[in-house]
């Protein structure tokens, strides 16, 4: 499933601690993002592998309390670093998560909202910005006749696809799933996994997940997490098939506890 | 066991099920009884303004001044005028401040000592008496530039919204799930556009009923307008001068000696309760809704 010649790492995660509180929940975490490839994270609820995702754009940061030591070098930059821009990071490093979570205003604006904050485009440029992300998370036939309509009146499987849209839009480097499908029908679930492997030819995505039959469909790495420590992290027909670690193993098999 | 007229399912058997039931059917007839003492009295009050304040309902309600004494007829033109003024400059005061300090307390009241204490000042205010607030106006405003005013008035009104749309905008703030606020986070947006566009706007309606609610709310106060405002017998839109006020000509009137007087105070008073009931109604019908996901 991987590629040969898109091997290079974008992301390189070495030492990482972090603590909620003085609660430790990732312990000595090293593990690198290849670039336009798709890393998933699984493991059991409470491993650590939503606070690891959550690391990558510092979204952290907005809790009073949390924190995190290492190093996470993105291109070259350390983004732990007190002195990293936060809004930039975040423009970069886009994030889709769990439930849906469109802004109180039209499929338009919800996907315009974040292009007006790092671009002044015309009317015209914007308006083939929006259809550009709706094609891009196969939302647009669905919605092309109703723009104008607020986005909370979306279907929630359509509203998480608003989201994934909206996350594109911005045209960010990296993409953090966090569970984008936990909430969603089959349907919808496939849909968005065809639109994962749509995005990597684009885009850098890590995702978390619950679901095993979803890593290993839409991921080209994975890594297994338990109690805040990374288990084991390879290519992921390497972790489903032939698991280095017998814990990862057993979670992998359903034999976990 | 087997007879149909007695079987287990249709006859409450069970003695621990029919304690529950006796219960159950104390506490029903418990708040209908508390529910119907306090609709009587609302029921009786609203009757009492319809059969008194109706007769006084006419076109020189609305187009004559309150009358000199002695003198027949008259109407509240120039206390109705009075009162929107007031209640108008109050509320465009009021409203900013209260919702810019709410955003405040929203984003800031958690991690911050000067916000808690606002927080606490401003539940103070909301039950403070009405009657302090126009003493205190008084003293500040009044005393020194030595004549009541409409401005004092309005004043004395802002100082009793403020808290209740501060409070109001808080709340519903505080409503916004965090998920909202971290997907717009994640988007790069900055703390204040996050604030601004997304959050507040979460909450919209729930903000405007605040402050609806706080117009409803000074509309009908008195007692901070008697040291500030006081009334004027005549028509006069000068905010600077003694302001007429419904609230006032209601107080002044209704104890005087003159019938067409007191049946004014009715109208009045039939005025200003129905104008306080259809915000109130607006409020909760037009801009109810519930809190995002």
């Amino acid at each position: 499933m991987s590629q040969e010649n898109s091997k290079r790492k974008i992301i390189e995660i070495s030492g990482l601690n972090f603590f909620y509180g003085k609660t430790r929940s990732l312990h000595n975490v090293n593990l690198d993002i290849h670039e336009k490839q798709v890393t998933a994270f699984i493991g059991p609820s409470g491993c650590g592998k939503s606070t690891l995702l959550r690391t990558l754009n510092r979204m952290y940061d907005l809790y009073p309390g949390q924190r995190a030591e290492g190093q996470i070098m993105y291109r070259g930059r350390n983004i732990l670093e007190s002195n990293q821009d936060l809004n930039m990071l975040r423009a970069k490093v886009g994030m889709v998560f769990q439930k849906p979570t469109p802004f109180p205003m039209s499929i338009y604006d919800n996907i315009a909202f974040g292009v007006r904050l790092y671009e002044d485009l015309s009317k015209g440029e914007m308006d083939e910005r929006v259809e550009w992300a709706l094609k891009k998370a196969a939302l647009w036939t669905e919605v092309k006749d109703k723009l104008n309509k607020s986005g909370l009146s979306l279907s929630g499987g359509q509203q998480q696809r608003l989201c994934i849209a909206r996350g594109v839009a911005v045209k960010p480097d990296v993409l953090l799933l966090d569970e984008p499908t936990s909430a969603l029908d089959p349907i919808s679930t496939s849909k968005v996994e065809e639109l994962i492997s749509e995005l990597k030819q684009d885009y850098t995505i890590a995702i978390v997940t619950h679901n095993m039959q979803q890593a290993a469909r839409c991921s080209d790495y994975t890594a297994y997490m338990y109690l805040g420590e990374l288990v084991e992290f390879g290519e992921t027909d390497q972790i489903f098939m032939n698991p280095a670690r017998k814990e990862t193993q057993d979670y992998i098999t359903g034999r976990f506890g | 066991m087997n007879n149909p007229v007695n079987n287990p399912v249709s006859t409450p058997m069970n003695p621990v099920y029919r304690k529950r039931l006796r219960v159950h059917r104390f506490g029903i007839a418990l708040s209908v009884g508390a529910m119907s003492l306090g609709l009587i009295f609302l029921l009786w009050i609203l009757a009492t303004l319809l059969i008194n304040g109706f007769s006084a309902l006419s076109v020189n309600l609305f187009t004559q001044s309150t009358p000199a004494p002695g003198t027949e007829g008259g109407g509240l033109l120039n206390a109705i005028v009075g009162s929107l003024m007031m209640v108008g400059l109050s509320t465009a005061v009021s409203t900013p401040i209260g919702v810019l300090a709410g955003i405040y307390l929203a984003e800031y009241g958690d991690e911050n000592k000067i916000a808690q204490l606002t927080r606490f000042v401003t539940d103070v205010m909301l039950s403070a008496p009405s009657i302090v607030i126009g003493l205190f106006v008084y003293t500040l405003y009044v005393a020194n530039v030595k004549h009541f005013s409409g401005y004092a008035g309005s004043i004395a009104l802002s100082l009793i919204a403020v808290p209740v749309v501060v409070r109001t905008t808080d709340n519903m703030l505080r409503l916004v799930p965090n998920s909202l606020l971290e997907a717009a986070f994640a988007l790069g947006a900055p703390r204040w556009k996050v604030a601004m566009m997304v959050r507040l706007r979460a909450v919209k309606a729930g903000v405007i009923t605040g402050i609806l609610l706080a117009v409803a709310r000074v509309s009908g106060e008195t007692a901070p307008l008697l040291f500030t405002a006081l009334s004027n017998q005549f028509m006069s839109m000068d905010m600077n001068k003694p302001m007429a006020n419904l609230p006032y000509v209601i107080y002044q009137f209704a104890m005087s000696p003159y019938d067409n007087w007191r049946e004014l105070a009715w109208g009045g008073a039939l005025l200003v309760t129905f104008s306080v009931l259809a915000l109130n109604i607006l409020s909760r019908t037009v801009f109810t809704q519930k809190a995002p996901n």
